[in-house]
């Protein structure tokens, strides 16, 4: 039998001819055909999804850059202002920002007046609620800075109030003011008839890159200004930390290192330490820098810290990688020549690795920027209202983060906060496409092969 | 019997601008070993590569001419690559089988193309081709072991027991002893004599000697020409053309 | 800032150090430079790195352990009585060093002078108020033991700083010193220069290790302490998660484990396939140009903070989940879920698995391929009967790299998963319904450690427990997963 099998002639399977598919090849082939349609499902749902968080964030942010203002001219008058008429700075100091609200109201009353614009069943006072509860303040700051204005009549643009402002916007209806307390319908129609008449407008917003957070009840005075400089101070210690260190482990491992079982311990906990959860880092601060080492909570240089650790394997690995493409030729013609080890390295290795090196520090930076859970274990997440100092002392002041103030946005119930948080990623996306757009011109332009 | 099995007229093979293969027209006869010679890069292996559109799943490789296998167009569009090379078997340079068990190596191909309606008759194929392959013997109680923990000899049977699996009518190899030690060489070539019987096999050698062992007839390549063609016997004792010559004599190569 | 006048100080008796080294081993060779061992700039640098190096070695060693020491004196210091029944040692030393800042801060801002600091007396001063008024806030008044510690810890630092400061210059002058004196000519400045950069380097080098030590240290050591407070059976074993700051908590890693795990499932079910068919169809079928145009465009998701995601989560993929799936079916009414995070999770998750499987793909022999062509298999069934197969440890390394990212990631289920933890006594129906807010691992670590938290209470202490498990799981995974892809990738070399 198997004698038969091993000396038979070929099975005549394939016959056929060629030109014509048998059934069973045309199954094969439509199998083919939809195997190949799955892989490009696979990449469309990526890029789609790509897409779709691109445009949800965009669409819900784009907004916060565009800001309600009203326009009033509003009298500082002297006999609330200044009572003694001396112009005393701590006299005026004295007045507090409940002060200054009537006169936002008066201005509002003449806006009214002037404009012959009245909604039936509104006050006075409910008019000027139009603006923000943080005008009274910004009323205030410029007396203070101005004290000569007082008994003038003064153009100011104060910000609408964030329901107001939501309106203009289209998250507040006439339907759901009937059902909020915060804002009634007849202040919405006033802000028709304001829109049409050019008092109240959308501009873009400065005040949302330059201005620190503000309260839960007045989202549309909060800014990034303060967990922009935080973030710009955290990337500041990161780099200064970070760069030497990580450059200076990487030529020690990949230049100097006998291959031992220290130095291979060093490399698996490089590796791993890659691949340890942010949070994680996160506890090692506070254990560490917080409550060991006894560093202020809130503040950038702790940030910092915690950052340049997580950052360190990024950084380590990808400078191992450039050390590594510049060709052993060039360090044997340093060493011919009679150059130290150390020479070598310094003079001929370190500037031909040096676009790979920025390149990967860029990459770390930008992952650190956008790194969030750590921070928010070392209190970053707090209210800070006040500008940091100057560095280094500002490096103890505390301070927020970019994407810590996104975060700290999402937890307020005013809706108008989502817009904010959104807007702040946006600007946040900004940085981070900067940040990568450097790193891939700086390849570009300094990659060679070798 | 020895009829034409494939035919080839005025192939052109170009790798993106480079002309690898020209104006080579040849008939390889069926139930024959014909030996494909000549120096390293002289095309050889390129051209068997176009026998069954291998060629094809290189993106810059573009084949000009006529192949025929039994009077049909290889190269119409008509024909389905994975049909062709059912009927046309490839064994390649280095041994290469599949990460899995001897077993489903060979029977991966009846698999794929139907050829089995139960266990039992692919039990059967995969025996037969494992015998035509002449390496039952030594893995007929390891059935279910991994394909790569061969010999490098056994490994090459083993992939030649896999091309003859899906009963092809052409077997095309490319240098299939180059990896391999004398006498894993020595046990192949045996086997491809065996295997004329039913196929017809065209190899590519870089040895002048396994070519005049092993083939019946030889074509010797050089700068991408078929310079000659003919029976081996005729070639390696009385080249016509000189570069025939001073190749076989070992004045190029 | 007395510290960064300290530094400047050492950095200017460096440069200092430097220009005088140089110049006095250019005046033994004569002014020829030839004649020396080394460039000039090496005796410089070897005089600036002896100044440099010990001082602010010290300096760092001092900072380090000043606190710690002075701790331990002023802490053995308060009297037993002094500590109230349901208070702890480590909570008084809090509110000891808080009085010390407190009047630290008092003193700069000019409410009360050094001396009154110091003399500071609860019988005739209402410390609590005097503090209140340059915005310290105490929680009770102050006692008078503990007044007496703030201001011994107070002296004992003021003191600690004045020494730190003579001793860190005194090392400095010394190597300034002793560097200065050995130089000459002949001196071999650069063998020396480069022995202590090699140093440094070995330094950096090992900031790594220290880091390691530093997490594990710190959790390990807070850990204990948490066990020391709760059973360790019912921490691992319990089925509940009820932390009551009043006491009497359920703190069981089950509830939180479970949930962990099953966002991680959700997200590995949505990653890998479409992860993987993309790294198939970009490997396998794309041509030069889809592939510089898509891989790049599919990587940006890899690129973007973990953030953008949460908030993706919470204000599109939970409400629409919600409205369009939960709602509708009757599952559930929260937009914060199990499957949201999941989701979207399984997005940040595409390129993870994609990537890698790519270069995994990519690294099956050719010749592996060209013989399942040879025998006439479609394109697809070589890659689903032989590529695949042969690819399958480096992507499973790849799924379990992609796992313990899942396992680690905090913002996205901070904001997409909720803050309930899952109950095993409501049966197994809420469980698995994927609709249902659950919280994680990482989302109870951030939730016990930001507020206000109390060090010595089992509730916050957990949430060090809870990182080391944690870190214990992720570590394994990635040990795992390296472990294999590496035994994957000399399979092929």
């Amino acid at each position: 039998m198997t004698d038969v099998i091993a000396d038979g002639a070929p099975a005549g399977r394939h016959k056929g001819s060629l030109l014509a598919q048998d059934t069973r090849t045309k199954k094969r082939n439509a199998a083919e055909a939809r195997f190949k349609i799955y892989g490009l499902f696979a990449i469309c749902l990526g890029l789609l999804a790509l897409v779709w968080l691109v445009t949800s964030i965009i669409s819900n942010g784009a907004g916060a850059f565009q800001q309600t203002f009203v326009t009033l001219d509003v009298t500082l008058a002297e006999e609330r202002l200044d009572k003694n008429g001396n112009r005393d700075p701590d006299d005026l100091r004295k007045v507090s920002t409940f002060g200054y609200a009537p006169l936002i109201a008066e201005a509002m009353e003449a806006k009214m007046t002037e404009t012959g614009i009245a909604v039936e069943g509104l006050s006075a006072k409910d008019a000027a609620a139009l603006v923000s509860k943080e005008s009274p303040a910004q009323l205030r700051n410029f007396v203070l800075a101005n004290p000569d204005q007082i008994g003038e009549t003064v153009t100011f643009e104060f910000l609408a109030g964030g329901r107001i402002d939501g309106y203009l916007k289209g998250r507040v209806s006439m339907e759901s003011a009937v059902r909020d307390s915060n804002v009634s319908p007849e202040q919405l129609m006033l802000t028709d008839a304001f829109v049409e008449a050019g008092v109240v407008e959308k501009r873009f917003n400065w005040l949302f890159l330059t201005a620190p957070d503000a309260s839960g009840q007045r989202p549309e005075a909060a800014g990034l200004g303060v967990a922009i400089i935080g973030s710009f101070y955290m990337m500041l210690v990161v780099l200064v930390l970070a760069l030497p260190i990580g450059v200076a482990a990487s030529i020690y491992l990949e230049e100097f290192a006998p291959k031992n079982r220290v130095t291979d311990i060093i490399e698996v906990n490089i590796s791993n330490l890659a691949a340890v959860p942010s949070i994680v880092f996160g506890i090692l601060g506070l254990a560490i820098f917080i409550n060991f080492a006894g560093l202020p909570q809130s503040a950038p240089i702790v940030g910092g810290l915690v950052l340049t650790l997580m950052t360190l394997p990024t950084i380590i690995i990808a400078t191992r990688a450039s050390l590594k493409s510049v060709p052993p030729s060039i360090r044997e013609a340093a060493l011919g020549v009679g150059a130290s080890k150390m020479q070598t390295v310094f003079h001929h290795v370190l500037p031909l690795a040096a676009p790979g090196i920025l390149t990967g520090t860029i990459i770390g930076l930008a992952q650190a920027l956008g790194e969030t859970a750590p921070l928010l274990l070392i209190g970053m997440v707090a209210f800070v209202r006040e500008f940091p100092d100057g560095p280094p002392e500002g490096l103890f002041d505390p301070a927020s983060a970019l994407p810590v103030q996104v975060f700290n946005w999402t937890q307020r119930s005013d809706p108008a906060f989502v817009e904010r948080a959104s807007g702040a990623i946006i600007v946040l996306l900004i940085f981070l496409l900067i940040m990568n757009a450097v790193a891939i011109m700086l390849r570009r332009r300094f990659e060679r092969r070798w | 019997m020895t009829d034409v099995k494939i035919a080839a007229r005025d192939v052109q093979v170009y790798y993106g601008d480079n002309h690898a293969i020209r104006d080579v027209s040849v008939d390889i006869k069926d139930k024959t070993v014909t030996a494909f010679i000549g120096p390293s890069g002289c095309g050889k292996s390129t051209f068997l590569r176009c026998l069954n559109r291998m060629n094809d799943t290189i993106d810059i490789c573009r084949v000009e001419g006529d192949i025929a296998i039994d009077g049909e167009d290889i190269y119409d569009k008509r024909v389905d690559p994975v049909q062709l090379r059912a009927k046309v078997g490839m064994v390649f340079q280095k041994p290469n089988p599949f990460p899995k068990s001897i077993y489903d190596n060979v029977a991966y191909g009846p698999k794929i193309h139907g050829l089995a309606r139960n266990k039992a008759e692919l039990d059967e194929i995969v025996e037969r081709a494992l015998r035509r392959g002449a390496i039952w013997d030594e893995v007929k109680d390891r059935l279910t072991e991994p394909g790569t923990g061969l010999s490098g000899g056994q490994q090459q049977r083993l992939c030649i027991a896999r091309a003859v699996a899906t009963e092809p009518e052409v077997l095309l190899m490319d240098e299939p002893c180059s990896a391999l030690d004398p006498i894993a060489t020595a046990q192949i070539e045996e086997l491809i004599d065996e295997l004329k019987q039913n196929y017809s096999v065209v190899i590519v050698t870089h040895s002048m000697q396994q070519a005049a062992r092993v083939s019946q007839k030889t074509a010797f390549f050089h700068l991408g020409y078929l310079v000659e063609y003919g029976e081996t016997g005729h070639i390696f004792t009385n080249p016509e053309d000189p570069r025939t010559e001073s190749y076989i004599t070992g004045r190029i190569g | 800032m007395p510290l960064l006048w300290l530094v400047l100080t050492v950095l200017v008796l460096a440069a200092a150090g430097f220009a005088m080294g140089r110049g006095r081993a250019m005046a033994s060779a004569g002014g020829d430079a030839r004649r020396m061992h080394s460039l000039p700039v090496y005796y410089g640098t070897n005089v600036a790195l002896f100044v440099i190096t010990p001082a602010l070695g010290l300096l760092l060693l001092w900072l380090l352990v000043q606190p710690a020491w002075i701790e331990n004196r002023v802490s053995s210091d308060i009297p037993e009585s002094a500590i109230g029944e349901s208070s702890t040692l480590g909570l008084v030393m809090s509110d000891v060093r808080r009085i010390a800042d407190g009047l630290d801060r008092a003193v700069a801002e000019g409410v009360i002078g050094e001396d009154e600091a110091r003399e500071m007396r609860t019988e005739f001063t209402n410390v609590r108020d005097r503090l209140g008024e340059v915005g310290v806030a105490l929680g009770s008044n102050v006692e008078a033991p503990i007044l007496f510690a703030a201001q011994q810890y107070r002296q004992m630092s003021a003191t600690g700083n004045l020494w730190m400061t003579v001793a860190v210059l005194a090392v400095a002058m010394v190597g300034f010193a002793g560097a200065l004196v050995l130089t000459n000519k002949d001196y071999r400045a650069r063998n020396v220069v480069e022995r202590g950069v090699l140093v440094i380097l070995i330094a950096a080098a090992s900031i790594a290790i220290l880091t390691t030590l530093g997490i594990v240290l710190s959790m390990l050591f807070e850990t204990r302490n948490f066990f020391s407070q709760y059973p360790w059976t019912s921490f691992f074993f319990g089925f509940e998660w009820a932390p009551d700051f009043r006491g009497n908590s359920s703190l069981s890693i089950i509830p939180l484990l479970w949930g962990t795990l099953y966002i991680s499932f959700i997200a590995l079910l949505v990653a890998v396939p479409i992860g993987l068919f993309a790294a198939i169809y970009m490997s396998e079928y794309a041509g030069p140009k889809m592939r510089s145009v898509a891989k790049p465009l599919i990587e940006i998701l890899a690129g973007i903070p973990t953030i953008v995601y949460g908030l993706f989560a919470l204000i599109t993929v939970g409400p629409l989940l919600r409205d369009y799936f939960a709602m509708p079916m009757g599952l559930g009414e929260s937009a914060s879920s199990v499957a949201t995070a999941g989701v979207v999770m399984g997005v940040m998750l595409i390129p993870f698995v994609s990537s890698l499987s790519d270069d995994i793909i990519n690294a099956v022999p050719q010749a592996m391929r060209d013989g399942s062509f040879a025998i006439g298999a479609t394109h697809s069934e070589t890659i689903r009967q032989v590529v695949i197969p042969a690819a399958l440890p480096g992507i499973v390394g790849a799924i379990l790299l992609a796992a313990s990212r899942a396992i680690g990631e905090t913002m996205i289920v901070v904001l997409g998963a909720g803050a309930a933890a899952a109950q095993f006594n409501r049966g197994l129906g809420e469980l698995v319904n994927p609709f249902e807010a659950m919280t994680t691992v990482t989302v109870k670590i951030v939730s016990q450690l930001t507020g206000d938290t109390d060090f010595a209470a089992p509730e916050t202490l957990v949430a060090f427990a809870l990182g080391l498990t944690l870190f214990v799981i992720t570590l394994g995974l990635n040990v795992l997963a390296l472990w294999i892809v590496r035994r994957y990738r000399e399979q092929y070399e």
